[in-house]
């Protein structure tokens, strides 16, 4: 394609995933205790398709690359100054709530609109990315709302590759059961992608990278609107972590042997 | 232009950014020098007052670069009297920066023994039994004194509790929120830029190396950031203080000679825990006479607890975290501290040399802030408001010269930052407390003497500095009395074979009860490293810790970096030469300043590198 791709990413912030998480009851429904306190990044979901974003613009001449971030002002402005070293982009932010208590399709209506107003962006080159899942709780499907809201017909998801054809159309790796792939090919934008973890490493921290994409990430996150979800969109009647809680231990250099062992010792005992 | 510090043999070709100010480190005093120098950089029309001059008709340039992975996971439970931040934020209203309160009340508690294990000597035991016999004429209860009045140096009553993480953040976001300063946390600095004896910037860490520094696949080689004015606040272990330190050395009669290790947990108090949000407790006594404490209690149910380590402490038995476990089962604040659940944990050095461990503050192209310039009040126990004041200082300096059109010369940096920190209360103070914890070498009560002697005489007597100041006695000094030498050499080769610590042996050997775990406060080592720091170690950098000359490792005895490590990162290894792993460090430091090389007149044998990664919790 000679103009290049106008790639929109949809990624927000989520708690840090290091962290212990504790569900609260509050007078405004479900929440976080204390998530303001915590660190927080860009949702592992959301990273993988910016970076896969980034490689496919650097791939494409004439492409650019959005971000458009619901998340409260103070968390997206830390996460940014993680993020913006890594790859360029130009943020669209939306002041409002993230966690993963908020309605799928109050924050896909929010993100959808934000999508339609950005300035110059042309359909006809539109890919729209994002996370398959995400690491904030959510159902998973915002996505394929986003997609609804903005008619996109052709979506993949649980994409782990994406490659162009000398003809400008892209094959496509979905995840699917048994660990294998299925193969599809998509004709060219506008189309939606929800990314599983795809092949791309996290990329190195460049300067100058930062430097040019904070001078445009700040004033953008100055004007961002507020916005709240539709009130009660949904409803939850109580919330609690999952029964069963991973645990961890870290065990340098024990052998296949001795991990299966322990193992068939965990699940007799259990 | 020569980078100071470890640099790969084969010449690498570097990309180059110039900046006006780079600044290195963020935590306190750079939040001082941000905050002051970002309310200059604007007109009230919005126009730039300060002009770039690498970037001509655009506002000043400024950049700073953190090592930690966020801006909000630097260490520290504080206590400040807060007079700095507050002449920044005449306003402060501490209810918008999370866990920040006013102190309530303070008290002064000296702790006695109730296990019998710690090392006291025959005066303190004397004076231990004393206090038991009367303790009714006294405010004794659950082993511990409450002393009736805490010295004026001593005092924070008008001062706030807070989390140095909590309030690193709040100050990043106030600043970012400008849009005039860039920060980026994740970005470790590994040298300055040294040229004809100034400093011209510095440089980056290199990405997509291995282990041993080995480019690797995708290599990308640290940038160099070229900048008029390097602003140096990258804390007591920091590469590039250090290695400017290393460059142009130390004035004359200065050393950085004492440190000590600070190790806390953050605790979710439960519901009856008794303790009001403010308190302030300050420690000491147990459990080590040397060994200081700390309780602060947060808003929300949430106190800092924790233990300074001196180096004074002369024990090769000096692991911290055992140690804070049994600080916090101590009676007295295990009544409130038993049902809680630990949030958070980490461990820091601190530079407590003080003002005799002040390095040259200024410099052709260069100034240096915080504590890794002798900032840190060792006889008040305050750090942070000095830091950010020292900051505060050299905003106001820049911002002077800036605007005269001067260069950042070591003459206009001494005319202006220099003589403003000569002039302020952070040097004055400094001067009373310089040698004011000679007396601790000699005992808890000389140490004690000597600190009412410089506190209450404003530094002018002292007890004179100890001749010697050895990291630590050997095995047999300490314990020999305790542990019969068959037995000691038992422990010892037990430890050797299985690449243990030996600490925990030798301290369950002289009496220590074992620790109670309930998997909620009382938890391993480990699992503090992983539910309470979260620690972390990004791929694509080279170890940060390296031991540069087997032999000498080999031949050391004992290893007071492996009875030190916070994190257990550093472990015997096989042939007895020190091992690292870099998904268990913390970035202490601690490693660093218990090296023994140096006792035996060789340079220090760890060499402590700049590193991404370590401690990803925002509550300390």
């Amino acid at each position: 394609m000679s103009n290049g791709y106008h790639i929109v990413v949809c990624g927000s912030v989520v708690p840090d995933p290091l962290q212990t998480l504790e569900p609260i009851e509050t007078p405004a429904g479900p929440a976080l205790k204390n998530e303001m306190l915590l660190p927080a990044v860009l949702d592992p979901w959301a990273a993988h398709a910016l970076y896969e974003a980034a490689n496919l613009a650097a791939h494409a001449a004439g492409s650019k690359v959005w971000l458009v971030s619901l998340g409260a002002r103070a968390k997206l402005r830390q996460v940014m100054m993680t993020i913006a070293q890594k790859v360029s982009f130009e943020l669209v932010p939306i002041d409002g709530p993230a966690s993963g208590f908020i309605d799928a399709h109050a924050t896909a209506a929010l993100l959808a609109e934000a999508i339609q107003s950005i300035t110059g962006l042309d359909r006809s080159r539109l890919l729209l990315f994002g996370g398959w899942e995400s690491a904030s709780r959510g159902a998973g499907v915002t996505m394929q709302l986003i997609g609804e809201r903005l008619g996109i017909l052709d979506q993949f998801q649980g994409v782990d590759q994406l490659t162009m054809q000398p003809d400008g159309a892209f094959e496509i790796l979905e995840r699917i059961e048994g660990g294998r792939h299925q193969v599809s090919l998509c004709q060219g934008p506008p189309a939606l992608f929800g990314w599983a973890t795809g092949n791309l490493p996290e990329p190195r921290n460049n300067p100058q990278i930062g430097m040019a994409n904070m001078r445009a990430i700040m004033p953008a996150l100055q004007r961002a609107k507020t916005v709240a979800p539709a009130p009660d969109a949904l409803r939850y009647r109580s919330a609690s972590p999952p029964k069963q809680q991973r645990q961890t231990r870290i065990v340098k250099n024990l052998s296949a042997e001795e991990i299966a062992r322990e193992i068939v010792a965990w699940i007799e005992k259990a | 232009m020569t980078p100071v510090g470890p640099e790969p043999a084969a010449p690498i070709d570097r990309q180059q950014m110039d900046v006006d100010i780079a600044c290195v480190g963020f935590g306190p005093a750079m939040g001082g020098f941000l905050t002051t120098l970002s309310r200059s950089l604007l007109n009230p029309d919005g126009s730039p007052r300060l002009e770039s001059s690498c970037l001509p008709g655009t506002p000043l340039q400024v950049i700073c670069y953190e090592r930690a992975d966020g801006l909000g996971f630097g260490v520290s439970g504080a206590v400040t009297r807060g007079r700095g931040i507050r002449r920044s934020f005449p306003d402060l209203d501490l209810a918008q920066i999370p866990m920040a309160t006013p102190v309530k009340q303070e008290k002064l508690v000296y702790l006695l023994d109730p296990t019998g294990a710690s090392n006291r000597s025959f005066a303190l035991r004397a004076a231990d039994k004393l206090i038991r016999a009367l303790g009714s004429l006294f405010r004794f209860r659950e082993d511990a004194l409450e002393l009736p009045l805490i010295p004026s140096f001593l005092q924070k009553h008008d001062g706030f509790v807070m989390s140095l993480g909590q309030f690193n953040q709040w100050v990043g976001e106030q600043l970012t929120s400008s849009g005039m300063l860039q920060i980026w946390p994740g970005t470790p600095v590994s040298a300055p830029l040294i040229e004809d004896r100034a400093v011209k910037g510095i440089r980056l860490a290199d990405q997509g190396a291995a282990l041993d520094g080995t480019p690797q696949d995708g290599f990308l080689p640290g940038m160099d950031i070229r900048a008029a004015l390097t602003v140096v606040g990258d804390g007591p272990v920091g590469a590039v203080g250090r290695g400017i330190d290393a460059h142009f050395g130390l004035p004359a009669g200065h050393e950085h000679s004492e440190w000590a290790l600070g190790m806390k947990m953050v605790i979710e108090l439960r519901e009856d825990s008794g303790l009001e949000t403010g308190t302030v407790l300050h420690t000491f006594g147990f459990p080590e006479p040397e060994i200081f404490g700390f309780l602060y209690v947060h808003p929300d149910r949430l106190a800092s607890v924790g233990i300074f380590i001196p180096s004074w402490f002369r024990s090769p038995v000096r692991t911290a975290y055992r140690y804070l476990q049994h600080f916090v089962l101590h009676p007295y604040l295990w009544r409130h501290l038993q049902g809680g659940t630990l949030k958070s944990w980490g461990a820091k050095s601190l530079q407590e040399s003080g003002r005799r461990g002040e390095p040259f503050l200024v410099g052709d192209g260069y100034a240096r802030i915080g504590e890794g310039s002798g900032s840190t009040n060792v006889l008040s126990g305050s750090g942070v408001d000095e830091a950010w004041t020292t900051g505060a200082q050299l905003a106001e300096a820049v911002v002077q010269l800036l605007e005269k059109k001067l260069p950042f010369t070591r003459q206009n940096l001494e005319e202006t930052y220099v003589r403003r920190r000569r002039a302020s209360w952070v040097d004055s103070e400094s001067r009373v407390a310089a040698d004011s914890r000679n007396g601790f070498p000699h005992g808890l009560l000389s140490g004690l003497f000597g600190m009412a002697l410089a506190g209450f005489t404003g530094g002018r007597v002292v007890i004179p500095p100890p001749s010697s100041r050895k990291k630590g006695a050997s095995l047999e000094e300490r314990f020999g009395a305790r542990i019969p030498p068959a037995e000691l050499q038992k422990l010892k080769d037990e430890a050797a074979e299985r690449s243990l610590p030996l600490h925990d042996q030798i301290m369950s050997r002289c009496g220590w009860p074992e620790i109670p775990f309930d998997g909620k406060l009382l938890v391993s080592q480990q699992d503090a490293l992983l539910t309470g720091g979260s620690v972390q170690a990004p791929p694509d950098y080279a170890n940060h810790v390296a031991f540069l000359r087997p032999d000498v490792c080999r031949n050391c005895e004992p290893k007071l970096c492996v009875e030190m490590c916070s994190g257990q990162a550093i472990t015997r290894g096989e042939s007895g030469v020190p091992q690292f792993d870099r998904e268990k460090c913390i970035f202490c430091g601690a490693c660093l300043w218990n090296c023994r090389a140096d006792e035996a007149g060789e340079p220090a044998n760890i060499d402590f590198r700049a590193g991404a990664g370590g401690l990803h919790s925002a509550l300390n």
